[in-house]
């Protein structure tokens, strides 16, 4: 893998998010109550609600515009809804978020 | 054909229910004797304890009265005891005369085990099993002090029935933890430290010597430690033994209990056996539940029916309140046995989930038990788990699929799922009954008896009239908030403010929360109740708001914002609309709109240029119009005595002076106003959450309109002479509103709720109470009547932005 160093922890309110801008697209990057960071795509499935917007609560995100919830590591949605966010490898390290750049870069051919 | 003569020894609950099945399916079947040795019919036994605690009367626990046996001619001989059963002659023999039985229900119940220590016999040594043992322990108040031995379900009701009426209550146990029956060491320790909070001592691992008296009365308990523990009464409550001394006499077969095969009947074939006096293939019974299904077998047996009693797994709850305990199953530790705990010290909750195989066997829970009769579904069932093991423990909420929401689990439930244990009313004989014509919960109880016995399935009988007959039933009692908890908003403000919770954390740790940090739903109403009681204490938290209200904006649908800028009273002036202008040229905005609360809105911001266009607003004196909010919007005027021919008061300058005095305030709902300048009304202020219409002897002060998904007009509040007095009303109901609404009521469903005469009383009538609300709303004020834009501009652009922009780096 080839871990990229994209700021540090303290850079996400506790039950917050912050945006990431790649080639693929905007990923919002989660941090939860405990120490912890998940990364995930920021468009709901329903109709692309930007979840870096949303309530985050015990290992979820309530998607603000219609409330569907999805679970930060499976990326399912929960309960009724159907739906399914990417979620993308992102660990801390000494405070600093790094997140997998093989995963949020599409290679130029070279 | 003449009828056969039933005689019924003993008016218990379980013949009580023998009876009812026998005189609803057969009335003319048998000609009924009843006896008891208790001078009165049937009530029910297991509702003691409310009683003795005092949050029921014996009145409510009778189950049938005088009227009852009248009406099914049954022959009463309440307070005599048989003394003999002649099986030749089919004879029973009571105090005052003999009786001819063809067949004979032996229904006796249970004899309280007294420990044979010296003294057990002194006057103040009593048992806890009838009506008077519960008056004996009622009569007792704060000068009196009680010994309770026995720390088992019994002994802790009377115990802490004993405590609620103020009596100093000392509970001796033999063993190393409470209810070690029903509960392992963890939980029982729980229920330790809360019984101690209510003021009752326990002493565990106590081994009672000698019952002390003085003049043939109890003065003290003596233990084998040489401890003397004084009491005015001693309450042995150490179990039960099955009352089989009569069937002994009558040479019946009789092992612990009386012995009876699947169909009830002893081994006499005219006598039968109800209750907790059988053993049943090598079991004795405790609870009702399964004497329930007892008396259902033998009243189809009585009436010639095929029927056979088999026994089932139990489930145990704890009648005091305050201590949330639920067992079931079997969960004693084996090589073959696996558990599951989950512990949560801070909120005191705990739980153990016992799995052998992939089953579900046995479960404790305490501290919150919202979950145990999904469990015991699972235990009854046997079905495999296997499926949810890893998330098994954190109960129906986790399960994908399960609705988190309370009435949709109900919904879910399949027909044959049992909602009333000690009855075993399945969900299908409810619904039927509701769709028959019962629209309330006592046409249910009465008809079903669901929720009659111990009452803990009141709820879900009630959540069921409601996803039954929908909008046609009221459900009395609040909903809880959300999946994370069981109160609802109500009582959730009221213990905010009763135990002085400070913090969400406080709140979900006190209020028992299921889940680590609540939900989408809890989170934002808890950080506004916290807000409004504790304004100076409590920070506010910008991740438990809504996006619009974290961001200071209102999210569109394609994720930018609008930007509505505050135009006091809906007055702007030329510098203002430059630099509106401006911005919208800057910043691009593709719609400028104005709005129906006289304001301006920029559409379809992007939500990095927020914290800019904010800042560049500030520079000519706008701030937020906070659009937004669930808080003040906007206080919309007509342009009154300044201008217009009618005008009666200068409605401009008082809704400037209200917008002033009110902008930054949160509130449950959004809140608008309008003054108009004459009953003419042009500012729609009859439609408005308060509205001000002014006349010529003063202000006309109106709550309670809204012109949404409701039209609603205000109610007159009061009408008040001066300016002053209208600004200080205004202020003052917007604080009762704040301090006591539920999140998401706007005023007129407050209103609804409390009465509009309430809030007469306390804003217009009650001048002391009208000043310190006028008060407190200041002292919020002093917080938050600022402009948050120009605090984000200044101190959180960057969080606007994004965290890292890789795009960018790739092109480096
Ligand atoms: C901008 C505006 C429409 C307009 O272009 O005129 C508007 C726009 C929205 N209204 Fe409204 N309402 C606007 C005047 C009204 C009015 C008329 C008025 O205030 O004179 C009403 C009826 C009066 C009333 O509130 O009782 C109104 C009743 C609602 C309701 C229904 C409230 C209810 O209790 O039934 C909602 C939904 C809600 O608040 O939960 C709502 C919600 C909304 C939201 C916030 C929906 C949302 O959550 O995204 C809209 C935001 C649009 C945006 O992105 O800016 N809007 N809305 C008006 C702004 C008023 C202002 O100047 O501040
Ligand atoms: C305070 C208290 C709280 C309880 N709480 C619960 C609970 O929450 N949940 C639960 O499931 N269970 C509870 N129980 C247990 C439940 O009450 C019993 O399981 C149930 O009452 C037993 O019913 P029964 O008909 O077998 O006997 P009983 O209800 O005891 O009735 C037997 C009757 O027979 C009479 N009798 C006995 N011998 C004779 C005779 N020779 N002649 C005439 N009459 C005679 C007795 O006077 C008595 O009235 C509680 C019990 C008590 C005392
Ligand atoms: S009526 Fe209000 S909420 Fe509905 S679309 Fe128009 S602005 Fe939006
Ligand atoms: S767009 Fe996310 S819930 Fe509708």
């Amino acid at each position: 893998m080839n871990w990229i160093d994209i700021g540090h922890v303290e850079d996400i309110p506790v039950l917050g998010a912050r945006l990431l801008k790649t080639r693929i697209g905007c990923i919002a990057v989660f941090r939860t109550a405990e120490a912890e960071v998940f990364a995930a795509s920021n468009a709901c499935p329903h109709k692309g609600g930007p979840l870096a917007e949303g309530i985050v609560h015990g290992q979820k995100v309530t998607c603000p515009l219609h409330n569907w919830v999805f679970d930060l590591n499976t990326g399912e949605a929960q309960g009724a809804d159907e739906g399914r966010i990417a979620t993308y490898p992102v660990r801390l390290e000494n405070n600093r978020i790094l997140i997998d750049g093989d995963a949020v870069e599409q290679r130029s051919a070279a | 054909m003449s009828k056969q003569k039933l005689v019924i020894i003993g008016a218990g609950m379980a013949t009580g229910r023998v009876i009812e099945h026998l005189v609803e399916a057969a009335p003319d079947a048998y000609d009924i004797t009843l006896f008891n040795a208790e001078p009165r019919g049937n009530y029910n036994r297991i509702m003691l304890s409310p009683v003795l605690s005092g949050e029921k009367t014996y009145e409510e626990i009778v189950t049938h009265d005088d009227a009852f046996y009248a009406d099914h001619n049954v022959s009463c001989r309440f307070g005599e005891k048989v003394l003999k059963i002649d099986r030749e002659l089919k004879v029973v023999e009571g105090e005052n005369g003999h009786v001819p039985y063809d067949k004979l229900i032996l229904g006796t119940g249970s004899d309280p085990f007294m420990i044979p220590l010296p003294g057990h016999d002194l006057d103040g040594v009593i048992a806890y099993r009838d009506l008077e043992d519960t008056e004996r322990m009622m009569s007792l108040g704060p000068d009196n002090k009680v010994v309770v031995i026995g720390g088992g379900l019994l002994g802790l009701e009377a115990a802490a029935g004993m405590a609620a009426r103020g009596v100093d209550v000392t509970v001796v146990h033999i063993m190393g933890h409470l209810m070690e029956r029903q509960l392992d060491e963890a939980a029982g320790y729980l229920l330790k430290k809360s019984l101690e909070s209510k003021g009752i001592k326990i002493c565990l691992q106590a081994n009672s010597k000698e019952i002390l008296g003085e003049d043939g009365k109890v003065k003290a308990l003596l233990l084998e430690d040489g401890t003397e523990l004084p009491c005015d009464l001693l309450v042995m409550a150490v179990g039960i033994r099955p009352c089989v001394a009569l069937a002994k006499g009558a040479g019946l077969a009789v092992g612990r209990g009386i012995h009876v095969d699947d169909q009830m009947l002893t081994s006499d074939e005219n006598v039968f056996a109800v209750g907790e006096c059988v053993e049943h293939d090598g079991a004795l019974f405790g609870l009702v539940a399964p004497l329930y299904d007892q008396a259902k077998v033998l009243a189809q047996t009585l009436l010639g029916e095929q029927a056979a009693f088999k026994q089932k797994s139990l489930s145990t709850k704890l009648k005091v309140t305050g201590c949330d305990l639920f067992s079931a199953g079997d969960f004693a530790d084996g090589d073959t046995r696996e558990n599951i705990v989950f512990r949560d010290p801070g909120r005191g909750v705990y739980k153990r989930l016992v799995i052998e195989g992939e089953r579900l066997v046995g479960c404790v829970m305490y501290g919150d038990t919202a979950d145990g009769n999904w469990f015991f579904d699972k235990i009854r069932s046997g079905e495999s788990i296997d499926e949810m093991r890893e998330t098994l423990i954190f109960g129906p909420a986790y399960q994908g699929g399960a609705a988190v929401d309370p009435l949709s689990a109900v919904a879910a439930l399949p027909p044959d799922a049992e909602i009333c244990g000690c009855n075993g009313i399945c969900k299908s004989t409810i619904t039927d009954t509701i769709s028959g014509g019962a629209t309330d919960l006592g046409s249910v109880r009465a008809k079903t008896k669901a929720s009659a016995s111990c009452g803990t399935c009141t709820g879900l009988v009630e959540q069921l009239l409601q996803v039954t007959l929908g909008d046609d039933f009221q459900m009395p009692q609040a909903q809880p908030m959300c999946g994370c908890t069981d109160l609802a908003h109500e009582d959730v403000r009221r213990l905010i403010k009763s135990q002085e919770l400070k913090s969400q954390a406080a709140v979900w740790q006190e209020l028992g929360w299921t889940t680590p940090n609540g939900c989408h739903v809890c989170r934002p109403a808890v950080n506004f109740y916290l807000i409004a009681d504790w304004p100076i204490e409590y920070q506010d938290d910008p991740q438990s708001r809504f996006v619009n209200e974290r961001k200071h904006a209102n999210i569109q649908k394609d994720g930018t914002f609008s930007v509505v800028p505050r135009m006091w009273g809906g007055i702007t002036n030329p510098t203002e609309l430059r630099a509106i202008a401006d911005a919208a040229d800057k910043y691009n905005v593709p719609t400028v709109k104005v709005t129906g609360g006289q304001r301006i809105d920029l559409l379809g911001v992007k939500g990095e240029d927020l914290p800019a266009i904010w800042a560049d607003l500030n520079k000519a004196g706008l701030v937020s119009g906070h659009a937004y909010s669930k808080g003040l919007r906007t206080v919309k005027t007509c342009v009154g005595t300044d201008h217009c021919r009618f005008g009666t008061q200068d409605s401009t300058g008082l809704g400037i002076k209200l917008e002033k005095l009110l902008w930054g305030s949160w509130t449950p709902h959004k809140v608008k106003l309008g003054v108009s300048g004459c009953p003419r009304n042009c500012a729609e202020a009859t439609c408005k959450d308060i509205g001000v219409v002014c006349v010529d002897s003063g202000y006309q002060i109106g709550i309670g309109g809204a012109a949404g998904m409701d039209v609603k007009e205000t109610q007159l509040l009061c009408q008040v002479p001066t300016e002053e007095e209208c600004i200080e009303i205004v202020l003052a109901v917007t604080q009762a509103y704040r301090e006591n609404a539920k999140y998401l009521d706007r005023i007129y469903k407050w209103v609804a709720k409390v009465g509009l005469d309430w809030v007469k009383e306390t804003v217009v009538d009650d001048l002391a109470n009208r000043k310190t609300l006028v008060d407190r709303f200041e002292l919020s004020q002093t917080i938050y009547r600022k402009d948050p834009w120009a605090e984000h501009a200044k101190e959180k652009a960057d969080t606007y932005a994004p965290l890292a922009d890789l795009t960018l780096e790739a092109a480096e």
